[in-house]
């Protein structure tokens, strides 16, 4: 486990992607089965346990931490399972020192006593018998002035003491251990199990195993990524393992060993197997100059949910058929409505939308069939479930994704009306001949095609007709180029600090708009965002809101915002909607910081009304 | 108490009190670590934050004053007095006496006594051992103040040596990269260097502009560094495999572009929370602290035997939470202006490029 963890370690550091691939192929190569095939599983997010709640693991903390300072590390770390890992105090196995590590209490005085001086001596005793503190750290010579009268102090003594001498912890577990242990391990037993582990790993190995039984083992690293680092084991491509890994399974002996060259290739069984996405990167305007319309093919981009839609006959000829998120994530529950559609072996890239009467709803009324545990039939009939294809991965039995685009959009187009389904229909191309005309479709989508579906797009895409279906998002191939989002210049307000990468930051903003207030004008918050700035920019915002605090309420920060003293955000977003949940009546989609105003004082952002206005242009769809 | 009944016991606030200039000391007349100009100052180490030009009379170490001539030039202040370790002087109705605080080379607490009350703030402190300064000296005394950069028990900093290990390390595994250890300039900077040395590393350290001043300084007092090399007019081929020493922001700048792919380390404290080392784009954290961490705080504090202690810049809270839970008496104390050496150091004067 505590390789494993090692490895963690290092990936979340390593920016360079041929470095990861380097030190998890390395991996591979120096550790044996069945580790190493767990390890694939926690990378590739195969594993599967019954994962425990964070509030387990705030029950082990709290028995061994005073909770006020557990909250305040918390609040800090913003991590769970780091705190938990970094201050996990191990048990302390009795030796002659009754007194907690680290800490002799000496009993307080208000004045100084003989009991400071004791303790001070007991102190400077301790650490000369301490003699393995002591390895490597002779001092250098320094000039004898420097030398204090009060050498040889060092306020240390504790936890490494104590573990040094007690050499009867176990040896710590390994990653099988842990993963099979976690597999069959009852409920009432996993907190025990959980503090045994704890207290044999070290800092790094109970970081992983926390983030492993926790469910949250996210190091920057695609599924993708540890799949290529195997196949460079027996010097294969990652792609011959992406189309047999759906009928895999942890620990992956047989994988190891045809990549090892002791075996023969294993077969894929399942009939709809999910074929990982190709995506876009966003256009700059500086990437034009570069590109030749003349490449490209231009669709709508629609303002859904990506999904793949999968069909195959099984063994014995059934068609089963699966919708997949973007992700992977087998969403067919969700759907069952789109089932009986995709009856035709075959598999769909294709976008989620809700049509009533032929018409695209917008985004906020698909929201309503999603994260649903139970689908009713009143759900399914008030929010008719449609798919529009945007290409074709496979076509019965074959495997398209290496013919050029055009060619894939061609058999779309047939595959499609040979369907013939009322819930599956083709999002259309569009026509362009320069840059020129294509900025005026993606202005006005609906005199370019789009219609009455317009407020559906989302932008446009631009896809190579040469491109293959690449996993991943290969350069050059595809683009992406959103409609411009609507801008507010809003006045910051409330701020708190971030978890996981901004943790420790003052990261997420509460930004509001004026507003008439009883006697005059006031601020009504509007809305949070967590990104949208550069990590300089935060460091600034950091700053800006730990000296401009007016009040603390618990994690929340209350930051100056009067009419001449605050700081203006830019904020950009997708749409608005009416919230009765908000004070303001109004809740953005997708808000996030675009600049930063240090030019602007609160008293020109923006006011609620400008955003009751965008909120009538965007038309009311939800009551449509 | 045996003084007469109208005379009444001298409590710790009118001894030491906040003001918004720092610690000012009313019935000795001077401030501590004064973060605007005053008529006296004293000062307990040299780091930008604490140390600053522009005040009538100063008293501190010799380096520090050193320290504060490098930085700010001749004239930083009206005059100045240098204070050995140990050595104890009168003014106004208290007595100054100056002992180690582990920090940076010439950092001390300074202890002061007023009747039978003595208060020792400590500045910055740390109690792991430093090649580089003289060791933490522990002060028996009444009321402690205690910095708290590191006052969550999160904090637990471990063996510096284990650290320089793990560079030492990475420098083997990739012979053909630059390593490039972001450090601040003023004393964590020779603190690696002379780990680097005790660790057996005999080639030489390359320095950035801003680093060698203070360093050549430290060298003067008879810290013992190896051989040191100004990394500018460099070929960039000649850098692989060689360790550069550099200012923290310097590591993220163009600047790095000199150096054979860098791999960017950062010897900090700070380096204990992930997110944090990511934040700053880290690929190698190397946990090496001038602060004492969590259980070096809590372990210093309840040795000093003080029965009041209070807490400034940083996690004060948890701080303040632990000492009030043993049954002493803790208060944070508003100071600003401190800990900020850390985030914005600004290069000494004149060697700004480089």
């Amino acid at each position: 486990m505590n390789r494993f963890a090692e490895l963690l370690d290092r990936l979340a550091y390593e920016p360079g992607r041929n470095n990861k691939l380097r030190l998890i192929t390395s991996y591979f190569r120096e550790v044996g089965d069945p580790d190493r095939g767990y390890a694939l599983a926690a990378l590739t997010g195969a594993l599967s346990f019954k994962h425990a709640k964070p509030a387990l693991i705030r029950d082990l903390i709290a028995a061994r931490t005073d909770p006020v300072l557990f909250g305040l590390s918390y609040d800090y770390v913003g991590d769970l399972s780091e705190t938990v890992a970094l201050m996990w105090p191990k048990t302390v196995v009795p030796d002659n020192d009754q007194s907690f590590p680290g800490h002799p209490s000496p009993p307080p005085s208000p004045t100084r006593g003989e009991g400071a001086q004791r303790d001070a001596g007991r102190r400077t005793n301790k650490t000369t018998d301490n003699d393995f503190r002591s390895d490597g750290r002779t001092s250098l010579s320094v000039p004898s002035p420097l030398v204090g009268q009060g050498g040889g102090y060092s306020g240390r003594d504790g936890n490494e003491s104590s573990q040094a001498r007690n050499h009867n912890y176990p040896p710590p577990p390994t990653l099988t251990e842990v993963v099979t242990t976690l597999r069959t391990l009852g409920k009432t037993e996993l907190p025990r199990q959980l503090e045994r582990w704890l207290d044999e790993l070290d800092e790094t190995g109970r970081w992983a195993l926390l983030k492993l039984v926790t469910g949250a083992l996210r190091i920057g690293i695609s599924a993708r990524l540890a799949k290529t680092a195997a196949a460079a084991l027996g010097d294969k491509d990652p792609h011959e393992i992406e189309l047999i890994w759906p009928g895999l399974s942890p620990p992956y002996l047989d994988l190891f060993a045809w990549l090892e060259g002791r075996g023969d290739k294993p077969v894929n069984r399942d009939p709809a197997p999910f074929r990982p996405v190709m995506l876009a990167h966003a256009i700059e305007d500086t990437d034009f100059q570069n590109l030749d319309p003349a490449d490209y093919i231009a669709e709508w981009k629609w303002d859904g949910i990506r999904v793949q839609a999968v069909a195959g006959r099984d063994d014995r000829g059934h068609i089963t058929a699966r919708l997949y998120s973007r992700t992977g994530e087998d969403i067919t529950g969700s759907f069952p409505d789109l089932v009986p559609s995709l009856r035709l072996p075959g598999a769909i890239d294709g976008e989620l939308l809700i049509l009533r009467e032929g018409r695209v709803q917008s985004f906020n009324v698909l929201q309503q069939r999603l994260n649903r545990k139970v689908v009713s039939p009143k759900l399914i009939k008030e929010f008719p479930i449609h798919l529009r294809a945007y290409d074709l991965l496979g076509d019965d039995e074959n495997d398209l994704r290496e013919l050029p685009f055009a060619e894939r959009r061609e058999r779309l187009e047939a595959f499609v009306n040979k369907l013939d389904d009322p819930r599956i229909d083709l999002s259309p191309t569009v026509p362009f001949a320069d840059w020129g005309a294509l900025t005026a479709a993606r202005a006005n989508p609906a005199s370019a095609g789009a219609g009455e579906d317009a407020d559906a797009v989302e932008g446009v895409m631009l896809k190579r007709r040469d491109a293959p279906y690449l996993p991943g998002r290969p350069k050059g191939q595809w683009w992406k180029w959103k409609r411009d989002p609507h801008i507010i210049d809003a006045v910051l307000m409330y701020a708190q600090r971030g978890h996981g990468k901004r943790s420790s930051y003052y990261s997420d903003y509460t930004f509001g708009v004026w507003t008439e207030g009883e006697a005059s004008d006031e601020l009504v918050p509007v809305g949070k965002a967590y990104f949208g700035f550069t990590d300089e920019e935060l460091l600034q915002i950091d700053r800006f809101v730990r000296r401009n605090t007016t009040e603390k309420f618990g994690p929340v920060r209350h930051v100056v915002h009067e009419p001449d003293k605050g700081l203006v955000l830019e904020v950009a977003f997708e749409g608005l909607q009416r919230s009765p949940r908000h004070k303001s009546g109004v809740a953005m989609r997708f808000p996030r910081i675009s600049r930063l105003r240090w030019d602007k004082p609160p008293r020109e952002a923006d006011r609620l009304e400008t955003l009751e206005k965008m909120l009538k242009a965007d038309a009311a769809e939800l009551e449509a | 108490m045996s003084g007469a009944p109208y005379i009444t016991a001298m409590r710790p606030r009118d001894i030491l009190m906040p003001v918004a200039a720092g610690l000012c000391c009313k019935p000795g007349g001077f401030h501590i670590d004064p973060v605007r100009p005053v008529e006296r100052a004293v000062i307990t180490h040299g780091h930008s934050d604490h140390a600053r030009a522009g005040h009538g009379a100063v008293l501190a170490t010799q380096e520090t004053l050193d320290m504060m001539r490098l930085r700010y030039g001749e004239n930083f202040a009206g005059s100045t007095q240098a204070m050995r370790y140990g050595e104890e002087i009168r003014l106004g109705d208290v007595r100054v006496k100056f002992h180690p605080a582990g920090h940076v080379l010439g950092s001390a607490q300074i202890a002061v006594t007023c009747k039978d009350t003595c208060i020792v703030a400590s500045g910055d402190y740390k109690d792991a051992p430093d090649p580089t300064c003289a060791p933490f000296e522990l002060v028996p005394c009444d009321v402690f103040i205690t910095e708290a950069t590191f006052g969550l028990p999160v904090f637990r900093h471990g063996d510096a040596a284990d650290e320089v290990k793990k560079l030492l390390a990475s420098v083997a595994l990739f012979p053909e990269r630059a390593h490039l250890v972001g450090a601040y300039s003023l004393g964590k900077a020779q603190r690696v260097i002379a780990l680097l040395r005790q660790a057996g590393y005999d080639a030489p350290i390359y320095l950035h502009g801003a680093m060698e001043k203070i360093t050549r300084y430290y060298q003067s007092r008879g810290i013992a560094l190896g051989e040191l090399r100004p990394v500018k007019g460099v070929k960039k081929a000649a850098l692989a495999g060689t360790i550069t020493l550099a200012p923290p922001s310097a590591t993220s700048d163009l600047w790095t572009r000199r150096f054979p792919d860098p791999v960017t380390a950062f010897a900090s404290g700070w380096m204990r929370v992930r997110a944090r080392a990511r934040q700053r784009g880290v690929e190698l954290p190397l946990v090496i602290s001038d602060h004492a961490d969590w259980d070096g705080l809590t372990a210093t504090i309840a040795a000093t035997g003080a029965g009041e202690v209070w807490v400034t810049h940083g996690q004060e809270d948890a701080l303040v939470h632990w000492c009030r839970s043993r049954g002493l008496q803790a208060q944070p104390l508003d100071l600003v202006g401190y800990g900020d050496e850390e985030e914005s150091e600004t290069p000494l004067a004149d060697e700004a490029e480089a």
